[in-house]
């Protein structure tokens, strides 16, 4: 009787896994001969180019320092560390042998040539919205990239995590396939910036929160998450700084990496800026623009900037005697050099901290990135610079300075744990 | 290899990215009058230019200024006349001197964000330079001095300073 019931159970199991296989399964795309790379025409890569930069493809798929494309860089996730794969157009460790057709199948339904599926670390949950024609192109252009040869590094997923068939479970669950479709009650720049934000530049990817299963909640879009020891703002109408970002300062922000009126783009979002949306023309940062100036809500909000300035500046002066207040001391000290501002609007070189979205935030993580670690030439504004204080403060005197340009500057809650915080993300390195 | 350019110079130094450029400045370069003093960017001796706004030098990795252009108070004036320099003398600003390259290249920055500064101004923006003989009343004094001198010269379309 055990007997039978034991080999049930093991016909089951076996179904249920042959079954599970089943669903799981792609079949693989054959390989090609790699195609020469003046097979494409010039106007083709060219446009490729301007997509590949739209959907930073760059960033995942480089190694600091190292030849683009080829990989190796590791994403860290809840389930463990995993590596971009190497996308330049090399036959053996590349995709030199993949055809587009293999290689749309990977951006709209994330599944390798060989048929295995691919993590959401890459985000194939944006990319299946990209036209076809727009995958012609950004196929031109990874193949006329230089071939590197390297080999992929190991994931450190655990198992059964590690397993790529499982995967298919996960896309059932949040993957939801298909192109792009425009809504016709919308105008077309408005379109443009939705294709652009929810397609290639999968702006969710950091900016939405993501549940246990590491899918984007739908129920949360744009409402800000915690990614990298970085904090990605919300976009939708809950936004914590404290002047409305109208579509005009949106623009500005992603044209020009900073505002007066929010302060500059660090961490990824420098990256985002200067590495990929640069290489996109004026109209289409205007569509992203106008795309998010709608999900916030903008146009009901223009009118709340003048008076939001000008109470954030009146905060400048809030009354505190640094003599016995050590948050005041260092910031005299150590900030109000560069940082001080009297009039409204504050001077664009003179960062104004009362309107500055890393102080407004819900949690500490990038002001304190940044009093660690700097603001570089070549992020937020351009040219100016901001040396980092991590050899210069302790992490007591970090949350000190912290706590007092919360308390002082802004109206928001006071963050707690500080110190351990400062010292958390000092061991994590350099931004 | 960090390739940058100072006073108007290009120079490259093969030394370790995150060495202070105020290190640099004084030990590899050899321009002596930016002063250490407190080495945390906590007292302004050390301030110079970088890109035209002042910056401590100290708390600066030379690697973070690849390609920009660094002036220190042997750059500020080729003559060493800047209207603050001039000021400085008038008004017999220092008395023991350390702190005053660091004060006047932050003020030098301070003018051209605020040309015609109020003392709540000099006072927020220059109290990051220490002065230990206590001559904040006289940087006052030659500060506003200069800021008249630079206006006239912006008015009569004189060459501008930096």
């Amino acid at each position: 009787m055990v007997k039978r019931i034991l080999v049930g159970l093991i016909i089951v199991l076996l179904v249920g896994t042959l079954g599970l296989f089943a669903i799981a399964w792609r079949p693989a795309i054959e390989p090609v001969a790699m195609p020469a790379p003046s097979s494409f025409a010039a106007d083709l890569v060219g446009k490729g180019e301007v997509l590949a930069a739209a959907g930073n493809c760059a960033s995942c798929h480089t190694v600091n320092g190292g030849a683009p494309y080829a990989g190796g860089r590791g994403l860290e996730s809840a389930f463990g560390t995993i590596y971009s794969p190497n996308i330049s157009p090399d036959p053996e460790t590349g995709i030199g042998r993949w055809s587009e057709a293999a290689f749309a199948r990977a951006l709209h339904q994330g599944v390798a040539r060989d048929g295995s599926h691919l993590f959401p670390a890459f985000p194939y949950d944006h990319f299946t919205k990209v036209r076809d024609d727009d995958v012609h192109a950004l196929y031109a252009f990874l193949m006329t990239r230089p071939a590197v040869n390297a080999e992929a590094r190991a994931n450190t997923l655990p198992f059964p995590l590690n397993i790529r068939a499982l995967q298919a479970g996960w896309k059932f669950l949040f993957f939801k396939r298909g192109a792009f479709v425009a809504d016709s009650g919308k105008s077309e720049e408005w379109n443009r910036g939705a294709y652009l934000a929810e397609g290639l530049g999968h702006c969710a990817a950091c900016h939405t929160p993501r549940n246990r299963m590491g899918a984007e909640k739908s129920s949360e879009a744009y409402a800000g998450a915690i990614i990298g020891g970085w904090f990605a703002p919300a976009l939708n109408s809950t936004p914590t700084a404290p002047v409305p970002w109208t579509q005009d300062e949106l623009f500005g922000y992603l044209r020009s990496g900073a505002t007066a009126l929010h302060g500059s783009a660090t961490g990824a979002m420098s990256e985002v800026v200067h590495d990929s949306l640069a290489k996109l023309p004026d109209a289409d940062i205007h569509a992203i623009a106008a795309y998010f100036a709608d999900i916030s809500g903008a146009a009901s909000t223009q009118a709340l900037v003048e008076p939001a300035v000008v109470k954030a500046m009146a905060f400048e002066h809030r009354a505190t005697d640094a003599s016995d207040d050590a948050g005041a001391n260092l910031y005299a000290a150590a900030c109000a050099s560069c940082h001080y501002n009297l009039g409204a609007p504050p001077l664009a070189e003179r960062p104004e901290l009362a309107l500055n979205s890393a102080l407004s935030a819900p949690g500490p993580s990038n002001l304190i990135h940044v009093i660690l670690d700097g603001v570089g030439r070549r992020d937020g504004m351009p040219i100016l610079l901001m040396p980092g204080f991590a050899s210069a403060m302790s992490d007591a005197d970090i949350a000190r300075l912290a706590a007092y340009l919360r308390r002082t500057r802004t109206e928001q809650p006071a963050w707690s744990d500080l110190e351990a915080t400062v010292s958390k993300i000092r061991g994590q390195g350099g931004a | 290899m960090t390739t940058f350019s100072i006073n108007g110079q290009p120079i490259s130094v093969d030394v370790a990215e995150d060495t202070p450029l105020l290190w640099v400045i004084r030990d590899v370069i050899g321009f002596k009058g930016t002063k250490f003093g407190c080495g945390i960017g906590m007292c302004g001796a050390c301030t110079v230019h970088v890109d035209g706004r002042a910056v401590r030098s100290c708390i600066t990795r030379v690697g973070a200024i690849a390609d920009a252009s660094v002036t220190t108070i042997e750059g500020l004036d080729p003559a060493g006349q800047h209207p603050l320099q001039k000021a400085w003398i008038e008004t017999q600003t220092p008395q023991c001197g350390y702190c005053q390259s660091g004060q006047i290249m932050q003020a030098a920055s301070m003018l051209k964000d605020y040309p015609n500064p109020t003392d709540v101004e000099i006072d927020a923006v220059m109290s990051g330079n220490l002065c230990r003989c206590m001559a904040y009343v006289r940087i006052r004094k030659a500060i506003k001095l200069a800021a008249v001198e630079l206006a006239s010269a912006t008015h009569t379309g004189a060459t501008s300073h930096e």
